[in-house]
């Protein structure tokens, strides 16, 4: 390989198409004849609908049907199977029955002519309910209402409650994080149409195959008759790796009403009906020796699910194999609440379960009388120990401490609140991050043209990370076609199956399958040019070099257009199927966030105003995305740590704050004046052949729990309770008794 | 699509008569707080009034120092303007505090004045609302009250805050509103157009059916006075306060000649603090002086489940600005 474009950071091929406004994202799709769908959606949490008054709807301008519980087609659920490739998160169909078991629940679709018409008729829609008073708000009032049930990915090594009594030093505290919502710009939408029985889908969807599998399942139809097509996504952060029930109806409807139907999720069910981060409460229980080494480490968790469907929220997955420690116990529960139900967002398990771990850390640290940092370096693990594996590649300790070194960390004054400078109080806070490296399986198809170009198909997704853009410089690597001569075509199932974009694996994934087909494209070529009537018929195909888009023999090159051209031939093909990875080696990819935090007291003000973090991901194949996947999960992150809450009604279960004004993210003004990432770039080639480990999701791992710890540093306040806000930090807060 | 008459306004006197006593109709300008109710589905007009060509786009001068400003014009060129900028300070920052380029692009002087609460019980059509439909309660005084509801001049009927950052700033400057209406032209005192909610919150303003706002008016700048906006919230941009100050002072030496002092975020109206001010006229600048003056104008606020903090919010707005101006 050339080191020339592995690893440089060429612009996004597709930005140009992106930013005119010419790449066609799923609401973009007007088929011929095509009618508009808008949900009506429960206004209750819980109980069931009573009766639907249509008449005013139907006389509506505009309206071709209306669909509900009582007319609605007969479906099949997916079994929600992830290996067998049909998984979705909320099994219950929509319509199926009459019960509601959450705010935002579709109860009705109407389908008209306009999306004015489908609007205005279904404001139309009078639903009566049955209410039931006893709808579960939040998690609290599920345990207390049902309890727990037991989750998966639990571990338990050693004795972690006896080493626990009579340590030198333990903590017992409990953090909890509220529910976060996903919150991509582009909304969910679909354009469904069908042909006799057979269907296709313009979804905003990070797993066209997965759809496709679903689909199959619930219409009980071939899956060769159905296409899904999503080549540009707004982004999804984990909401749109799973199909939603929107979709189906969307599908559903087009089917009954004879007519493409589209169908696009409003802001405000964003909220309710295409997943979110659940509510967690964690345990942690920790005990270190007089020297400051972990002798005991208890991470139980418990997180909020829906009463259709059990999704877990594995907190633990990290604190199993990131600190050494011989007795140790992670237990995942989950409680049922009148939500939807829950799915990944970026970094699921681990970016809640991190804020717990690496504050936890922070005060354990604190209690064994140690520098967090000395902490850290003290107790890393050097293997899985849950696995009893070696790690494949692990420079965390070097993340640390160049992190630490950029920062200035030993500069630090350890004494709360004693840096200042003007009004604000500084704070210094870290926290270790982590991520499973994963490589799944993967089919990718390459094609060298006549016409000088090379075509790659793989029905994997670019989620805005800049997939379509490392395919191509993967090509441009093997082949020196220069990047504008590689057209990349990606989100589409009737390409070879690719995988699901999520879990940071889309790289280590779909990079090897296409250097694979590329290579078994420039066989074929070989083939032919050593064929009777080739320009090298008399050669042996495995002496032949290729190198910028010439095949090579004894210092004699012929352009591979030549050897096409000459045969007559469109294309040299190569497809390849390539395997996920093997269980030699526990595979993950490790990094430490470093924050400066300032808090001005007098105006109640806290702001992030530095971070520098250094990132172990295995080789980076284009530094520019890279760092943008880093940089935008920081800035995710301290939102995470001091905005975002979706706030639920107490009374009803009702979601308050569904909207982009009152549900707070991070906003320009808000960047850190400096954010500084610093890419170890060690390649990881037990992992794969390029040794890139993937790097979406590590970035917002752990930043919460920096943040706080540097919060804690400022102002002497543990905060436990996500988002960090103002009045958590403020003295004198009247206090105010709840109703 | 739920449909309503559209007339295009050529006069103010057009507009009036065509908007008539109708309690349907509406007025439309920038239209970033109607259209966007229109389309939640929240306000349902009948009738809708484009004013957008009406001659109100102007700032002046008047003879006594006044300075009298068009309706339409737009929240950017208001605090883009030199004399704005110069002479009321305060009034440009609290207009740059609020909302988003794109919006302060739209968003007029006379719909800032008239924009509607942000209380998410009154915007989801399904909660108990006073404001909405009189009478069915008040969601909000027992549910989730963090961001969006008052301390100051709240109801058992309605806590909402008045969202606007414009309006502080006017209160604190002093101003009047003409408006034209089936009766004629007349002024309403800038202070007296927002109403309290009391037992009538779906009655936001002073307004008679038809009127429509022509101008404010802005008292006469106080000599040698110094003013700011001082805004807090949780982002650095894009919200809605949680508690603002609006503050112009003068001075002689140390001593505070003249105060002027009004609160957003944390009241069902902008929000002048009359006693604050007293508090405060003829004192030395100290820090004492302005904790006690910040006590006092949040004496009497009713706290409620999530929002007791903007109780010392509030009052840290009005020390920091003070200090501040004062240093």
């Amino acid at each position: 390989m050339s080191d020339s474009i592995i690893g440089a950071g060429p612009k996004r091929i597709d930005g140009q198409r992106k930013v005119t406004g010419e790449a066609p994202y799923a609401a973009d799709h007007h088929p011929d004849n095509m009618a508009y769908g808008y949900g009506i959606f429960s206004t209750i949490a819980r109980g069931t609908v009573t009766g639907l008054e249509l008449d005013a709807a139907r006389q509506s301008p505009g309206v071709i049907d209306i669909f509900h519980h009582g007319h609605f087609p007969e479906l099949h659920r997916s079994p929600a199977s992830m290996p067998q490739g049909n998984k979705v998160e909320e099994t219950r169909l929509p319509f199926e029955d009459n019960h509601v078991h959450y705010e935002g629940q579709f109860v009705a679709l109407v389908v008209a002519d306009t999306f004015e018409n489908a609007r205005a008729a279904a404001r139309k829609v009078v639903v009566s309910y049955q209410a039931d008073d006893n709808a579960i708000a939040n998690l609290d009032q599920g345990v207390k209402a049902h309890g727990t049930k037991k989750g998966g990915d639990n571990h338990e090594r050693g004795d972690a409650a006896g080493s626990f009594d009579g340590a030198a030093h333990s903590i017992d505290v409990t953090y909890t994080t509220p529910v976060e919502t996903h919150n991509p710009m582009e909304m969910h939408a679909s354009v469904a149409s069908w042909e006799g029985d057979r269907l296709t889908i313009y979804e905003s969807s990070q797993g066209v195959v997965q759809q496709r599998g679903a689909l199959s399942k619930i219409f009980g139809i071939p899956q060769e008759h159905i296409r899904v097509e999503s080549p540009f996504i707004g982004s999804g952060f984990g909401s749109k790796l799973w199909m939603w029930p929107h979709a189906v109806a969307a599908s559903a409807a087009a089917r009954e009403t004879g007519r493409p139907v589209q169908l696009v999720v409003p802001r405000e069910q964003m909220f309710t009906t295409t997943g979110h981060r659940p509510e967690t409460r964690q345990r942690m229980r920790l005990a270190t020796d007089d020297s400051g080494r972990l002798v005991s480490l208890r991470h139980e968790s418990i997180n909020t699910t829906s009463f259709t469907d059990q999704y877990v929220e594995t907190c633990g997955s990290v604190t199993k194999s990131l600190y050494s420690c011989p007795n140790l116990l992670v237990s995942h529960e989950t409680t049922q609440v009148n939500r939807g139900t829950p799915t990944s967002m970026r970094a699921p398990g681990a970016a809640p379960g991190l804020f717990a771990l690496e504050s936890a850390i922070d005060e354990m640290a604190h209690e064994a009388g140690v520098d967090p940092l000395e902490f850290r370096l003290n107790n890393y693990a050097d293997r899985d120990e849950s696995q009893d594996l070696d790690f494949s590649s692990n420079h965390i300790r070097e993340a640390t401490q160049k992190a630490a070194e950029q920062f200035g960390w030993h500069d630090r004054n350890p004494e709360i609140g004693s840096m200042r400078e003007g009004h604000e109080i500084i704070g210094y806070g870290m926290a270790a991050c982590n991520w499973e490296a994963i490589k799944r399986e993967c089919e990718a198809r390459v094609s060298l043209r006549a016409d000088g170009t090379a075509h790659v198909t793989c029905a994997t997704q670019d989620i805005g990370t800049g997939t379509y853009t490392i395919v191509a410089q993967t090509v441009s690597d093997i082949t020196g076609l220069p990047l504008e001569k590689i057209t990349v075509r990606l989100g589409d199932t009737s390409y070879p199956a690719g995988p699901v974009s999520g879990g940071s694996w889309t790289t280590a994934t779909t990079l090897p399958a296409v250097a694979a087909a590329t290579r078994e494209a420039i066989e074929e070529l070989k083939g032919y040019a050593t064929s009777k009537k080739g320009d090298f018929a008399d050669v042996d195909s495995d002496s032949l070099t290729f190198e910028n888009g010439q095949l090579t023999h004894d210092g004699q090159g012929v352009d591979y257009v030549d050897v096409l051209k000459g045969q007559r031939l469109a294309s040299a093909d190569g497809h390849a199927h390539t395997q996920g990875a093997d269980d030699r080696y526990s595979y993950r990819s490790f990094g430490a966030h470093f924050v400066e935090v300032r808090w001005d007291p007098g105006i109640s003000n806290l702001r992030v105003s530095r971070v520098v973090s250094a990132i172990d991901v295995g080789r980076v194949i284009n530094s520019m995305t890279a760092r943008n996947q880093v940089e935008g999960a920081i800035v995710m992150g301290l939102g995470m740590a001091h905005f975002e809450a979706t706030d639920y009604d107490a009374r009803n279960a009702r979601p308050v704050n569904n909207n982009y004004a009152e549900y707070v993210v991070p906003v320009h003004a808000d960047q850190p004046p400096e954010v500084d990432v610093i890419l170890l770039d060690y390649p990881d080639l037990e992992f794969n052949e390029f040794g890139a480990r993937g790097i979406g999701e590590i970035g917002i791992t752990g930043m919460a729990a920096a943040v706080a710890n540097a919060v804690y540093h400022a102002t002497g306040k543990r905060i436990r309770d996500l988002p960090i806000f103002k009045e958590k930090l403020m003295e004198n807060v009247p206090e105010v008794q709840s109703a | 699509m739920r449909e309503f008459n559209y007339a295009r306004a050529d006069s103010t006197r057009q507009a009036v008569s065509t908007h008539g006593r109708n309690d349907q109709a509406a007025y439309l300008a920038g239209g970033t707080t109607l259209l966007d109710l229109v389309k939640i589905d929240i306000m349902r007009p009948e009738q809708v009034v484009d004013i957008n060509r009406l001659d109100l786009g102007g700032i002046e001068t008047l003879d006594d120092g006044r300075v009298r400003i068009g309706a339409l014009v737009t929240n950017t060129a208001l605090a883009r303007d030199e004399r704005i900028q110069r002479d009321y300070a305060v009034l440009s920052e609290a207009l740059l505090s609020g909302a988003t380029t794109q919006l302060r692009n739209k968003a007029t002087t006379a719909g800032n004045v008239m924009q509607r609460v942000r209380c998410p019980y009154f915007r989801d059509g399904v909660s108990s609302c006073n404001k909405r439909e009189p009478g069915s309660g008040c969601a909000a005084i027992e549910g989730h009250n963090r961001s969006v509801h008052a301390v100051l001049g709240t109801s058992e009927h309605c806590i909402a805050t008045h969202p606007s950052d414009m309006c502080v700033a006017m209160a604190a400057i002093g101003a009047t509103i003409t408006v034209e209406g089936p009766d004629g032209r007349r002024e309403i005192d800038f202070l007296d157009f927002h109403l309290l909610p009391n037992d009538t919150p779906e009655r936001e303003h002073n307004l008679k059916p038809g009127e429509l706002i022509t101008h404010v008016t802005l008292a006469a700048p106080l000599e040698n006075s110094r003013s700011g906006y001082l805004k807090l919230r949780d982002r650095a941009s894009y919200q809605f306060a949680l508690a603002s100050s609006a503050v112009i002072v003068t001075l002689d030496g140390d001593t505070i000649v003249e105060a002027r002092v009004a609160l957003g975020g944390v009241g069902t109206k902008p929000w002048r603090a009359f006693d604050a001010e007293k508090a405060l006229k003829g004192q030395q600048i100290s820090e004492a002086t302005f904790k006690r003056a910040a006590e006092i104008a949040l004496q009497g606020a009713t706290p409620y489940a999530h929002n007791a903090f903007k109780i010392p919010l509030g009052q840290q707005a009005i020390v920091r600005n003070l200090t501040t101006l004062t240093a």
